[in-house]
Order: structure tokens, then sequence, then C-alpha cells
């Protein structure tokens, strides 16, 4: 061990920690040595192709970022599986200890432990076959019950909800969208798209069960889910219930470190946490009030901390409108930004059916506030840049639904 | 009653004939497809007026011979009809109205689109055997004034020179003409000779600096009817620095002393302020002419369309005169006629004061000569009237029946509302044409089905005295006939049968060529108009005529196929003393000057790529492209003063009348003056029509109407929206206030602004417009159509397309401004069987996915080439001659009236 060199220990090894360790590498290599704990037995994989990975388009092996050949080329010491979980940060000493009683100490230490499905507390929702959509085990259990079992219910019209119920479908399933709301995807779409996604989603057979609660989950005798009742009353056969209704940010050990935080770790800027060694970055982060489910800020998190950890010291984080596609193939969809109507928001709107293409722009003071693409995405990146750069479109208004004059310059796009 | 002949298809596939349009007269070849009633067309290069080319107009004629819009039936009242009926109603109507009321109470009003023999025989009949005068044609409204000023000049109306003399003149001067659009392939003979021989001088005087400028040396923008002043300047400045031919005056001359004695006020600097120019410009033309052996002054409507279109025509005659600077090569006054047979009715004697062969009314004996050679006792004694009097006698009653011929008076002449108003009310209206939406035809009591373009055969006679064979290509359309054998049969049918023989027009040719000599003699009444050498041809001689100059003497014809090169070239001219006159002149302002009410000078003219009202250019699509509506130019500074933007609409009015035109803001006009096409007619733009607001001011002379001068007023016409659309199917009617129509190969363009805001919706709206053009269409319905919308609510924008299975149907685009997306890409979308998904979504933005092509507006309607494409050569082989630019698209290689274009582009893309 190099004694010149600080101790930086990372607790999560999902794409959050991991960009921001990347970065920090080519930024100021050789500053840390850098040690690693992670919960899934793993090399660090790209969470937002797990979809894909249960449509059976996508292996394993094709979503990896860093194998473990990585850890070790970059001089990184990887304690990845169950054991190695770590338990507790000692703040007082500047050490962590996992599970195993294995204890590292550090001079720096960053937070990313992400964040856990939301499971609803209902009756039932501790029986066997109700799941969350998190992680590779996850997927893998989905495909073990499409092989043997006929009915899923997934609750959760959002995007890994429909992402879901598109994979189960296409792996043989019956499978049926529970949504509290009218519009799938609420938070992205506009009623419109929503119902378009929705009539698209139902040729390919999955079906839906809208504006409706789920009130309890049966078992059977060997404590199987096997039936799902609702608050209209109607009950529904089910093998295989995944609960898809949103992430909250997984801040148990730092809260039990006494690390301030409120619905995630609270940060400032530059990411650090209320402890001046300790920074976190991803979905166990509050920033500004806002928590992260998405992966484009995520990365962006990543640049500004390992700008800090680098001790370069002159980045920001902000956070910028972000879009979202919806990974299920052959169906395109985009969105970013605030889409909603008021009265000072003016709208433009295309639209062919025949197509199946449905385009919303919104614009406030002749900027653009928000978009909702179907069918067409193309302009979604540019949209976005506009949007980023708050640019004033008077100019561009008569062609902005249309596009950029000139093939559009790759803009980085951004993904879930 | 005779049949007609049938027609007999030629033996060769390819015929020679001539252009149906301007007065240059081209030759073109045909190659005839009968069996699908197709032609195609290219320049004859073997006839002496074009050499092979053809402009963008000519080069189209192929286009024009369709069914479409065509007259094909006879009609009563609206009720189809056979040609014995039809014949029996004209011929008993008229004959009513002469027992009941006189000969007076009947006019005919035939054109410059007539061939020579059709024009003989509706002048035989009226002036000879109907026994008035009131035979009119449209050719008073655009040659009258040369008629008069060269009948002044030369004792008769003879234009001496010919198109050769514009490659041996050393200084051209244009006067009163847009040459590269009028006259295109003379203005391409005008480009050569220039590139040919640099130290030739073109001097262009117009009001306007069009086109023409060009290849101009000098533009001199004079104000608008300040011609006499130029010229009598011009005169007085020959005088003073002695350059007066006084031999050739002393030989030829007679006058010459009274008509310097007029000009003799004119000074350099009276004149520059009378025609509003700088003395240096008005000094360097004026030196020119005086110390070049050979000007040629070619001139057009901008002289004749004039309260002083005779004195402009005789200011012009005077400095060739007393210069001796005429009826010689390369050198002289030179008249470019409209019409493809302007000059060719003149020689029958179409208009009102002539009776005929160059014989009138007003020379002794003449009236007794023609009533011997026809035989009759029924001859008119008097003048009849001329077109603007004619019209307004028929306003008045006092003319009871017309018979209009192969023109569009509702759109052509002055105060044009007025003369639809007289048709109207008149007791009895025939008209015979090859169109069936031209406005006219809406007045006629008696519709009779004319044979077009292509299928009428006969002569006509272009600028330089040249009589060219217009010969049948295909069999006459439907029922309809040629213009003789209609006349021909009317005066059989009111009993003049033993006058009027004709079976074929070769009959009809040999009485007019026998006619011409008729007691013609040196040392009697002599006329310069004598074709009798053409007299005896036979049958198959006039068939193989071969174009050639008049005079024709027996001495010379038929074996010489040039005729006579030049009139005069002896200097006898054929006033009775055999010299040519000086006329003495003032200059006298357009009649009808400003107000503060009428601000503006209100001037009109033509456009490159259309003829006349359009009834026939506009059946050719890629004719339409180029100016597709009816437009006002105005310089800037005017635009400013009325508050007008450029793209928008203004409507211009007087007391007469007013009408809507595209604004087009342009440093070319002069400030005070605003030009608006003669061109468009209610069927194709209902507010288009230029006509009404022309003043119905004529030359005491000649009764040319002024058509160049109206005293106008503007404003921007402030329509709630402005929209488009592009449609398969032709919308029945006209739509909204503002409604202009432009044909294009298979869709419709409709440019639209309306005053009100819509009733309930632009959606709304739109659909019920494309239901109105699905309504009768059996194919498809409504409700099979998909629909592509795009709205920005806000900004009142509303765009929909519209399809049909993969296939464009419609697309309408609407918003509150003017400013709406490009019409030059989607048109081809239409052709196309599938659009693209690529395509398909970027077709209401009007312009191309991403890395497809878009040719741009077209610039050369010859080759179809669009300006993109050509700017793209230019920067891809760094293009600085237009020539290039031929060599690489063919862009501008056929009428070259594009080629000031294409300098334009290379100059702005380099």
């Amino acid at each position: 061990m190099n004694h010149s060199q600080e101790q930086l220990v990372v607790i999560g090894n999902g794409m959050a920690g991991m960009k921001t360790v990347e970065i920090l590498l080519s930024a100021n290599p050789g500053k840390y040595q850098i040690t690693v704990f992670g919960a899934e037995p793993y090399g660090n994989y790209n969470r937002i192709m797990l979809s894909p990975v249960l449509c059976g388009e996508k292996d394993i092996k094709d979503i990896m970022i860093n194998d473990r050949q990585w850890y070790t080329d970059n001089n990184i010491t990887l304690h990845a599986g169950p054991t190695k979980e770590v338990v507790s940060i000692i703040r007082s000493t500047k050490h962590v200890i996992a599970k195993d009683g294995s204890r590292v100490p550090y001079d720096k230490l960053l937070i990313a432990t992400g964040s856990n499905p939301y499971l609803l507390p209902i009756p039932g929702h501790d029986l066997e076959g109700v799941i969350g959509f998190r992680d590779i085990y996850d997927v893998k259990k989905m495909v073990e019950y499409s092989k043997q079992r006929k009915y899923a219910i997934v609750l959760g019209g959002g995007l890994l909800g429909l992402e879901a119920a598109n994979g189960l479908t296409q792996r043989g399933m019956h499978v049926t969208v529970i949504h509290s709301r009218q519009t799938l995807l609420n938070r992205q779409l506009d009623s419109h798209a929503g119902k378009l996604l929705q009539q698209a989603l139902e040729a390919r057979g999955v079906n839906f069960k809208l504006n409706v609660q789920t009130q309890d989950i049966k078992g059977d005798t060997n404590g199987h889910v096997n039936a799902v009742h609702f608050s209209d009353n109607d009950t529904l056969p089910c093998d295989l219930f995944v609960m898809a209704i949103g992430v909250r940010p997984n801040i148990a050990l730092a809260k039990t470190a006494g690390i301030h935080c409120d619905r995630g770790i609270v940060v400032s800027d530059t990411l650090q946490t209320y402890d001046p060694s300790i920074y976190a970055v991803g979905e166990c982060i509050q920033h500004r009030d806002n928590t992260f489910g998405l992966v484009a800020p995520l990365f962006d998190q990543g640049r500004v901390c390992a700008n800090h950890l680098a001790e370069h010291g002159v980045a920001e984080y902000f956070t910028l409108p972000t879009a979202t596609k919806l990974k299920v193939t052959g169906i395109n969809l985009y969105s970013v930004g605030n889409f909603e109507e008021g009265s000072n928001t003016e709208s433009l709107i295309f639209e062919d059916k025949a197509l199946g293409v449905y385009k919303k722009i919104v614009l406030k003071n002749n900027q653009l506030t928000g978009a909702v693409l179907y069918g067409d995405t193309r302009n979604g990146p540019w949209y976005q840049k506009l949007l980023e750069e708050q640019l004033n479109i008077s100019d561009l208004r008569e062609t902005l639904m249309f596009g950029p004059a000139e093939e559009p310059s790759q803009v980085k796009e951004s993904v879930q | 009653m005779s049949q007609p002949l049938q027609y007999n298809p030629p033996a060769r596939k390819i015929i020679k004939t001539t252009c149906a349009y301007c007065g240059v007269g081209c030759g073109v070849l045909a190659t005839v497809d009968e069996k699908n009633r197709s032609i195609q067309v290219k320049g004859d290069q073997s006839h002496p007026a074009n050499y092979g080319k053809l402009c963008s107009k000519g080069s189209a004629l192929a286009e024009t011979v369709t069914l479409k819009n065509r007259l094909l039936k006879p009609s009563i009242n609206q009720q189809e009809c056979s040609w014995d009926q039809a014949i029996n109603e004209v011929s008993h109507r008229f004959t009513q109205i002469i027992n009941d009321h006189g000969p007076d109470a009947i006019a005919f009003y035939g054109s410059g689109q007539l061939l020579t023999e059709d024009y003989y025989v509706a002048n035989k009949l009226m002036k000879g055997f109907i026994g008035s005068g009131n035979m009119d044609t449209n050719s008073r409204l655009c040659m009258s004034s040369t008629v008069a000023g060269q009948k002044r000049a030369f004792g008769s109306d003879t234009m001496p020179g010919s198109y050769s003399d514009i490659e041996r003149a050393d200084l051209i001067v244009l006067i009163g003409s847009n040459t590269a659009w009028c006259h295109p392939i003379l203005f391409q003979r005008i480009r050569v000779t220039k590139e040919k021989r640099p130290h030739v001088k073109v001097v262009v005087i117009d009001p306007r600096e069009t086109t023409t400028c060009d290849i101009a040396d000098l533009h001199l923008p004079l104000k608008i009817g300040s011609d006499v002043a130029l010229f009598q300047g011009l005169l007085h400045y020959l005088d003073q620095h002695n350059h007066l031919d006084q031999a050739f005056i002393t030989e030829h001359v007679e006058g010459s002393q009274e008509s310097l004695e007029s000009a003799r006020d004119y000074d350099i600097k009276h004149t520059a302020n009378l025609c509003n120019l700088s003395e240096a410009a008005l000094n360097q033309f004026y030196q020119w002419f005086a110390n070049t052996d050979n000007p040629l002054s070619l001139y057009s409507q901008g002289v004749n369309q004039s309260s002083a279109g005779t004195d402009k025509v005789n200011a012009i005659i005077n400095c060739h005169l007393i210069t001796g600077k005429i009826a010689k090569p390369g050198m002289g006054p030179f008249s470019l006629t409209g019409q493809p047979n302007a000059m060719g009715g003149r020689e029958v004697g179409g208009l009102a004061h002539q009776l005929a062969a160059h014989m009138d009314f007003a020379t002794p004996n003449d009236i007794d000569r023609v009533a011997r050679f026809w035989q009759t006792d029924n001859i008119a004694q008097r003048k009849g009237l001329a077109a603007v009097e004619l019209f307004d006698n028929v306003a008045s009653g006092k003319i009871k029946a017309i018979w209009i011929m192969g023109t569009n008076p509702i759109v052509s002449m002055p105060n044009a509302n007025k003369v639809r108003q007289a048709l109207h009310q008149c007791e009895f209206v025939v008209v015979s044409d090859c169109i069936l939406n031209q406005d006219t035809c809406a007045e006629a009591n008696v519709l009779l089905p004319a044979a077009g373009w292509s299928e009428k055969d006969g002569t006509v006679t272009n600028s330089e005295r040249r009589i060219s064979r217009q010969r049948a290509l295909l069999p006459c359309a439907g029922e309809s006939k040629p213009d003789w054998w209609i006349i021909t049969q009317i005066a059989n049918a009111m009993g003049y049968s033993e006058a009027f023989p004709y079976e074929k027009p070769a009959d009809i040719f040999r009485e007019h060529a026998r006619l011409s000599g008729f007691e013609n003699h040196q040392e009697g009444r002599f006329r310069a108009f004598n074709i009798s050498g053409l007299a005896s041809l036979s049958d198959q001689q006039y068939q193989n005529l071969l174009p050639i100059q008049w005079p024709v003497l027996p001495s010379t014809a038929p074996d010489d196929v040039n005729g006579t090169q030049r009139a005069f070239a002896d200097f006898q001219f054929t006033t009775p003393s055999k010299k040519a006159h000086c006329i003495a002149l003032q200059y006298h302002a357009p009649v009808n000057a400003t107000t503060d009410e009428f601000p503006l000078i209100l001037n009109t003219g033509r456009i490159r790529d259309q003829w006349h009202t359009m009834s026939r250019t506009a059946l050719a699509p890629r004719l339409n492209q180029h100016k597709p509506e009816p437009f006002v130019e105005i310089h800037p500074d005017d635009a400013k003063r009325y508050q007008l933007i450029d793209g928008a609409i203004a409507t211009i009015h007087n007391q007469q009348a007013k009408m809507q035109a595209r604004i087009v803001v342009t440093s070319t006009q002069h400030v005070g003056n605003i030009f608006v096409p003669m061109h468009w007619t209610s069927d194709l733009s209902n507010r288009g029509r230029v006509g009404p607001l022309v003043n119905p001011v004529v030359d005491p002379i000649s009764f040319q109407p002024e058509s160049k001068s109206t005293p106008v007023a503007i404003s921007l016409y402030e329509a709630n929206w402005h929209g488009f659309i592009l449609s398969r199917q032709r919308l029945a009617n006209a739509i909204t206030d503002y409604h202009v129509e432009v044909p294009n190969t298979d869709h419709y363009r409709v440019e639209l602004a309306h005053t009100e805001a819509f009733a309930s919706s632009p959606q709304q709206w739109a659909e019920t417009v494309v239901q109105s053009l699905y309504h009768t269409n059996t194919d498809i319905t409504f409700d099979k159509l998909e629909w592509q919308t795009y709205q920005d609510s806000s900004q009142h924008q509303y765009r929909a397309a519209v399809f049909y299975q993969q296939q464009l149907e419609a697309v309408i685009m609407i918003g509150p401004i003017p400013k709406l997306p490009e019409r030059d890409w989607i048109p081809q979308l239409f052709s196309q069987t599938e659009i693209s998904y690529e395509e398909r979504l970027a077709l209401l933005s009007g312009r191309p996915p991403n890395g497809s092509s878009n040719v741009g507006p077209i610039v050369c309607a010859c080759f179809n080439v669009g300006e993109n494409t050509i700017i793209d050569a230019i920067q891809t082989h760094s293009v600085s001659q237009y020539q290039q630019v031929g060599e690489l698209l063919k862009a501008g290689t056929n009428c070259g009236s594009c080629v000031p274009d294409i300098k334009r582009l290379i100059k702005k893309h380099t």
C-alpha cells in the first residue's frame, strides 16, 4: 500500500458510484487507494438495461459495465456479495464495517447505496411470488415464473411497471397492469399520449386495469400468491405479483451513522453530506429537495462529485430536466420537462393517427418547458438541449415541431 | 349547308408550324402522336425568326394541347345544341337585329390570335356584306398606335426592317419593351449579337428596371409616358449637333422643318426635367444615337399603350427619318408586335377604321375598289367603332349584338367591369373560343367551339412582315370547328353564300392575296401590302408555303422563299408624294394625373411565362410556377409610405374598381409607380383582374387605351388569416375573399386570405373544405382519408395533410400572417405513389426531411431547374459564368430568359 495515498471507500457498486469512480480515475489517477463494497455478487452492471434482459433481447453479460477484471486493472479492492454489505459507518474513527466483520478505514467516504423498490404494505405483500423489479435477482425470478406460471399482475403503470409487463407478456404470461390513475406514465405523458401508449401495449397483449386500488393479495396454502383483490371488488388470478410503484432512497446506513437525512441523504451542490469527509451520489441522495430515479442526473452527480474528490473543487451540481424513454421495442416515446398546460403556457401539437405519432411541445415565455413525443422521438435530444439552454425559440417556432434545420449534431442522449 | 373539310391526317409525323403566342412568330417543329392526341415540340431550325430556339412558353406548347377546359360543343343559352341550330340562331338573330336597327347595331370583336384567313372572312362579312364598319379587334389594345404612327409617317402600316437587322445594328434601343420576357427569342438574338460584337451598345428606355436591363449599357428609367419628350429631345440634339442627313431629307422626307421646329424647346435640361432623368444619361444616349450609323429602335407596348401612343411612334420615326437611318440594314424604327397574328389582322383590315388589304374608309375610292372586288353593293361607308367606344356602345344599347372571337375582353379591356356589365345587358352575345371557362364565355348567349392552336390551319404574319403557315397537327377536338368555317357558315345562312364559297383556308388566302394586288399600282393607289405573288398558289404550294416576308409581288413569287427583307429599300414610301412624313409633336403627360386620393400610377404588363389572359398558358403546369400569383411591384419608399409588407396582400383601387395582389417590394420600380401583370382572370383569381382598374382613356388618333398609366390608391389588405391549399382535387369555387388558383401537374395550389375569422375553428373549416373536395369522388370517401395535423393555437397556426393510403391528397396551411411554410417541395410529393415516413413527418414544415434535396423555386421553366439546384452547381463547380450553369444543368440554354436570374444567383453565391 502506498502510504502517500488517501483511502477512498465507496459503499455501493451501482451505476452512480462507479461513474464517480471512473471519472475520478481519469481526473486524478492515483490520488486514492479505492475500496468498493457491493451487496450484489457481480461487477458493475447497467441497471437500466434490465428490461431488455427480461424481454430476452439482451443477456446479463451484455449489460455488464465493469467486470471484476476492471477493478483489478484499476487497483480497486472490490468486496462484492451479501456478506460484504456494509453494516455501519464509524465516523469518529473514519472506518466502515461489513457484515462479515471486515473493517476498512477511509479518508473520504462515498455513499452510493441507491434505492429500494417501494413495496406497498397491503395484506399479503410478504407472500411468495410478490417481488419488486430492481436487480438481476428480480429479473431471474420473473424469467423462472414465466416458464411455469400463467398469470402475472404488475402494480404500477410507470416506466418500470410497463417494461416489466411487456417483458412478461413477451415471455408468454398473461399480464395485467394495475394503475391507480387513468393515464399510464402520468408523470411522463399527457393523457392523449398515455392513451396511445395503452393502445399500443394492448395490441401487444398487455391488459390494463386503471383507476383502481389493490386491496389485498391472497395466497394459497403454501403461502404463495394466487389472487389479487381490488377496490372495485374485482378479483384476478395471480401467480406473480410485481410491485413497480417507485423506489425509496436507501438511507438506513447513513441515518444510523448520524448523517443528516430527510427523504434521502441530504447533500450540498458539491454532493457533500453534512459530514465533510462523506459524499453521496445517486438514488440515495436528496439535493435541494429532489430525489432521483433516472440515470442522467446520476451521471451528472458523479461528474461533480469526482471533481471534488479529486480536489479540483470547481463543479456544482444542479438538476436539469431529464428526459424519459420507455424501453419497449417498437414503442417510441420521449418526454422531457414540464408539459402541464397552464394559463401562461402555449402548446404546439402534432398528430398523425395513422402513423401513430403524437407530439406536444409546451412553451412559456418563448422558452421550451417540456415536450411529449410519442411515435417519433428523433427530435427529443434537440428539445432537451433547447430546454437546458433555456433558448428563446421565437425564431425557431415555425419549424420547432419538425426538428432542427440541419442534421441534429449528436446531442448526448439521456436515458432512463 | 356544306360540311367542313374532313381532316386529313398528315402523311408525316413531324409537322412545321408556328408558335401560338407573341409576335416574334417562331417556327415550331411538332412531332405528332395522333393516336394519343399528344405532341412534342421543339424550335424549327430553319425558321428565320428563331433558328431552332423556343422560349419557355413556346417550349410548353405541348402541355396546352389538352382537352381540359376546352369548349367542345355549341350551345344556346347554356343548352348544348347542334351546329345547325347554333348557326341558325346566330344568323336569324343577326338578320333580325339588322332589319330592326340597321347594320351598325351589330359588331364583331376579333383577336390577334385569329389566323389571317379567319380574320379575312370575318372582316369581309361585317364590312362587305352586313355593311357596318364595326369590326374591331384586340389589336386595338396592343398595336393600333403603331398602325397609326406608321401610316402617318410612311403612308401605310408598314414596318421597314427585319429581325436580321439585330445582328447588323451597332446600337440597339429598346423602348417600352421588356423584351427579355415578352419577346424572349429576339432578346436572345440581341444578347448573342452583343456577346459576339462587344462594341454593340444596348439602351433600355423603360420606367421599370426590368430583366431586359440585364444586357443594357444604359438604362433610362424615364417618367411614365414621357417618351415623346425624350425623342423630341433627341431630335433637337441631332439638329443642334448637325447630325441631320440633309440629302435624305430633301429627297425623301416631308415635314422635317415643322417637326424640328416643334422640338426646339426640348433642350437636354428641359427634357431631362420632363422625363425625370439625369442630363448626363440623356446626353449619353443622344451621343450614341447621333454617332452610330446604324441604330435600331425596337419598341413595344410601353410606346403603344398610351394616350400619346401614336405621337411616341412618330417621335421615334422622326429621329430615324431626319438622320436617314432607316430602311437600310441594321437600322430603323422597329415595332415588336404583341400577338402571333397582330400584323395579319391589320393586313386584312381587322381594325374598325381599316377596310381590307391596307385600304381604308378615309382614302378616296378605296370603298368602291373593295366593293367591286367583293362584288357587293352593301359595303360599309364609314369606319366603325374602336374597341373602347365599341363596348361603350354595347353598354348604351346602340349595339345590340356582338360576336367576340378568340379573346377575353372582360379581362383585357380597360374598365373591364363595365365591359362585363355591357355584355351582361347586351341583347345577343356570341362567343367563339376554344376555352370553356374564360370570363367572357359566361356572358354568351351562343357559344361556338372554335379550333385551337394545333388544330387550326392557315397563316400568320409576325413582327417582321413574315407570313408563316400555322398548320393543323391534330383533328379538331370534339365538335370544334375552324373560325373561318364558322364565319362562312353564318355568312351563308345570312344569304351571302355566293361571296363565301370557301372550302378550305387556301381558298381564302388566295382571295386575300388577290385583293392585295387589286388595282395596286405605283402610279395609282399604291399599297405596300401586296402579296399578289401568292394569289395563284396551288393547294399543295399553300400547304408547303415557306415563311416569306411581304411584299411578295408576282415577279418574285412563289419561288423566292425570302420575299422582301426590307420595305422601302428604295425610299419610295406609300404616300402620294412617295416621301415619308416627319410629324410636329408636343409632349403631353398621360391624361389622368395622380391626385391626393389616387396618388400612384398603375402600370401594367406581361410576365415571362404567361400569355394574355392565361386561358392556354395556365394549362401548362410549369408556366404557372415562375409567378404563380397576381402581384404588385412597389418601390421600398412607397411600401413604407403606405405601410405595405413584402409578401402580404395589397388592395389597389380607384373610382372604377378594386383588385388585390401579392406585394413585391423592389427598387426596380419608380417611386410613385406600381406595376401589376395583366394576365389574371376571375377563373383563377377572384380579385386579381387588373383590367377593371385601367382607365379607358384612349389615344386621340389610334384609339388605343392608355393601359400603362392609371391613377390608383393602394393599401394593405388586413386579412384575418392567410393560407394555402395544395390538393389533388380541384376546389369547385372560391371559398375565401382572396383566392388564387395555380394549376400544377397533378394537383392545384390555392392561395387564400380571408377578412373574417373562422366561424368555429380552422380545423372544422379544413374538414369542410376536404369534405367538399371528396363530395363527388366515388373512389375515395371522406372517412377513408387519413389526417395529419399541426396546431400552434396561440399563434393561430393550423396545418393539415390528408392522405389516402400511401398517397398525398391535400395539404392545408393556415396562419395569421402571409408568412407560411414554403410551397416548393410539397408539390413533388403529389406525384409519388408512396410517401416515406420521413417525408410524411416533415411535410407540414414545408421542408424536405434532412438529407433529401429541395430543388427550390423553378428558375428555368424550359428544363424545370430549381434555384437550389443551380446554387448547388454554382458552389460545387465554382461557377463564374452563366454558360457554365447551362453546361452543367442545361438551365438557361433554351429560351435564355432565366439567364439574368442565373447571373444574379452566381453573383450572390460565389
